[in-house]
């Protein structure tokens, strides 16, 4: 069974109903309520003023328009509300959407943006839930990825080793999680992060895990 | 309705010319053409008796005829349709240019002389009875044997019209004329391609995408009901990859056939994203104004695919680096990389078929690749309704 998790209450825009009801499914396994579940952006916005839901989860892309209604709609949200947390679901990594809601992300509001195709791996999407909701910042592999591909010399001094500790850094994961996902110990990877820290000639940060995360992605964009 | 030209309507019998309009429009047609030729001559007959000074003559006399030559060859493309079918599209200046002189030069003074002598002799009979000295017999038999001869002159009028407007409509006629059409059906073609492309791209995407992306999160949460460990988990766990498989795999085809990202978000996004998945660090410098045609989006990113694929499989390069901008109505896309190069277009590879797809956008393909490198692939698409960015 799956582990139930804190129980939050959101409210999902997903336009294709199919995935629409099975996210309600989904996330009713893991113990969330959803109060409302909606198909288009202006829908979304009477819900979440409705609900004052702790977490929406938009799909990107969603009638009348069929380019970014979910996200302009969770953006306005989070005008109105600072402290809601934002789940973005995509169907292709579109760069600008995740640099967009990585600048304007304010202090203590989670955010994440994820492609729709992670939703099939349940346990890490319930898993990217949790953490969004409790503030932190999830990107999804493929945009980190694609953000480290992009040729930038400082990133050249980094080991191997390094690199793949700095991309799951970016994918928002917590020391321990990545030691377990290297089969590392803790301490071994408290010493890489120190390692990109210098050699990436970041100062040495409160051990808060989003601020190093925007750190690091500020950094790749720059 | 079959046009019918001046020699078939001759051949129909001595009086069927006359029944038509042929023959008047055939008259119509070498006398403005002669006249327009006389009045130019008799003009620069009267320039030269004007009491100027002699430069003054020779320049003026000159600019006339520039302007009755510049005046001629569009004023004959008109004429033309007086006698043979006209001209689709008007043709290039030059040529017009240059027929106009002819035309006003020489071949004026033989039309008029034609309708003259032709009309003339019997002209002259008709007219026998108010000539002073003709006998009382000349008086009726004249204009007997005027009105007999009158139709006959429509034969040589009819003849020399026919023959002085069909040259004059070979040498005007738009010699690109077929292979404009062959580009512009090409073009439809590739446009259709393009359409039918992004039908079945969001028609894949908005059924079969979205059903496996269900079937995985079902899979997902069925894996998670099932007591760990059990024959049932292992057969549904593996389901569960298998479809994320066909789900990975559906992406790629999709990706094949017509990015999504390109066309919601644009040639600049799709080449971010191709870019990012490349093995090679690339650098991008796209710069391109809001959304281009579709068709030229569309051969600008298989032109950056290609190039990357390409440059993945052989160059061996350590880096490389796509530039694309608009001038001039000309997008330019650039992909270089500092590998081996060698590169060479050869039957059956890639770049055959990419030079083949920038050919049917109308555009070109040039390539440099010394051995030992670098090379550089550039990419030429006319992109007529884009907007060159203002400089800024």
């Amino acid at each position: 069974m799956p582990s139930v998790q804190q129980p939050l209450r959101i409210v999902i825009a997903e336009d294709a109903v199919l995935l629409r009801e099975g996210l309600v499914h989904l996330l009713g396994r893991f113990g969330h309520r959803v109060p409302a579940a909606v198909g288009d952006g202006p829908g979304l916005l009477a819900a979440a003023r409705e609900h004052r839901p702790d977490l929406v989860i938009a799909d990107v892309r969603m009638p009348p328009g069929f380019t970014d209604e979910g996200l302009r709609a969770a953006r306005r949200l989070q005008a109105g509300q600072p402290d809601l947390a934002v789940l973005v679901l995509s169907q292709y990594v579109e760069q600008t959407f995740a640099e967009e809601l990585l600048e304007d992300r304010r202090a203590g509001a989670g955010m994440g943006y994820l492609l729709k195709e992670r939703i099939g791996d349940v346990e890490e999407f319930a898993d990217a839930v949790a953490r969004v909701a409790a503030g932190a910042t999830v990107v999804d592999p493929e945009v980190v990825r694609q953000l480290l591909a992009r040729r930038r010399d400082p990133l050249t001094r980094l080991t191997p080793r390094e690199r793949e500790v700095l991309a799951l850094m970016a994918e928002g994961r917590s020391n321990a999680a990545i030691a377990r996902r290297l089969v590392v110990t803790e301490a071994a990877v408290a010493k890489h992060i120190a390692g990109i820290l210098l050699k990436l000639d970041l100062p040495p940060d409160a051990p808060d895990d989003h601020r190093r995360v925007l750190a690091v992605l500020a950094y790749l964009r720059a | 309705m079959i046009p019918r030209t001046v020699p078939t309507v001759l051949a129909r019998g001595p009086l069927g010319p006359l029944r038509t309009g042929r023959p008047w429009r055939a008259v119509g047609y070498l006398l403005s053409g002669g006249l327009f030729a006389a009045i130019v001559y008799v003009g620069l007959g009267g320039l030269l008796a004007a009491p100027i000074g002699l430069v003054s003559r020779v320049v003026c006399g000159l600019l006339m005829v520039a302007f009755a030559v510049a005046l001629a060859g569009p004023f004959e493309n008109r004429r033309l349709a007086l006698v043979v079918p006209g001209l689709p599209r008007p043709p290039d200046t030059w040529r017009t240019v240059g027929y106009g002189a002819v035309s006003v030069l020489a071949v004026g003074w033989a039309d008029l002389a034609v309708v003259l002598v032709s009309l003339g002799i019997p002209g002259g009979l008709l007219l026998t009875p108010f000539q002073p000295a003709a006998a009382p017999w000349q008086t009726v038999a004249g204009p007997v044997a005027g009105a007999l001869l009158l139709p006959v002159a429509a034969w040589p009028i009819g003849a020399w019209a026919t023959a002085r407007a069909t040259v004059a409509r070979a040498v005007l006629a738009p010699r690109d004329h077929e292979l404009r059409e062959v580009v512009r059906s090409r073009a439809r073609l590739v446009d259709a391609f393009e359409t039918e492309r992004r039908r079945i791209e969001r028609d894949l995407h908005d059924g079969a995408q979205q059903r496996l992306v269900a079937l995985t999160m079902k899979l997902g949460l069925a894996t998670l009901a099932l007591p760990p460990g059990s024959e049932a988990a292992k057969e549904v766990g593996e389901a569960h990859g298998l479809a994320k498989e066909a789900l990975a795999e559906l992406r790629e085809l999709i990706r094949g056939v017509h990015p999504q990202v390109l066309t919601e978000r644009g040639l600049p996004a799709a080449v971010r994203d191709i870019a990012g998945r490349s093995p090679i660090p690339v650098d991008l410098d796209v710069d391109v104004p809001g959304r281009l045609p579709p068709a030229v989006e569309s051969t600008a990113y298989f032109v950056a695919a290609e190039g990357l694929s390409n440059m993945a499989k052989h160059s061996g390069a350590g880096r490389g680096r796509i530039a694309a901008r608009v001038h001039d109505g000309v997008l330019r896309v650039d992909i270089e990389d500092d590998g081996a190069g060698g590169a060479a277009p050869g039957p059956g590879t890639g770049l055959v078929g990419l030079a083949d797809r920038i050919a049917a956008a109308d555009g070109r393909m040039l390539l440099s690749s010394p051995p030992g490198g670098p090379t550089l692939l550039r990419a030429e698409i006319p992109c007529r309704p884009c907007n060159s960015p203002s400089v800024s």
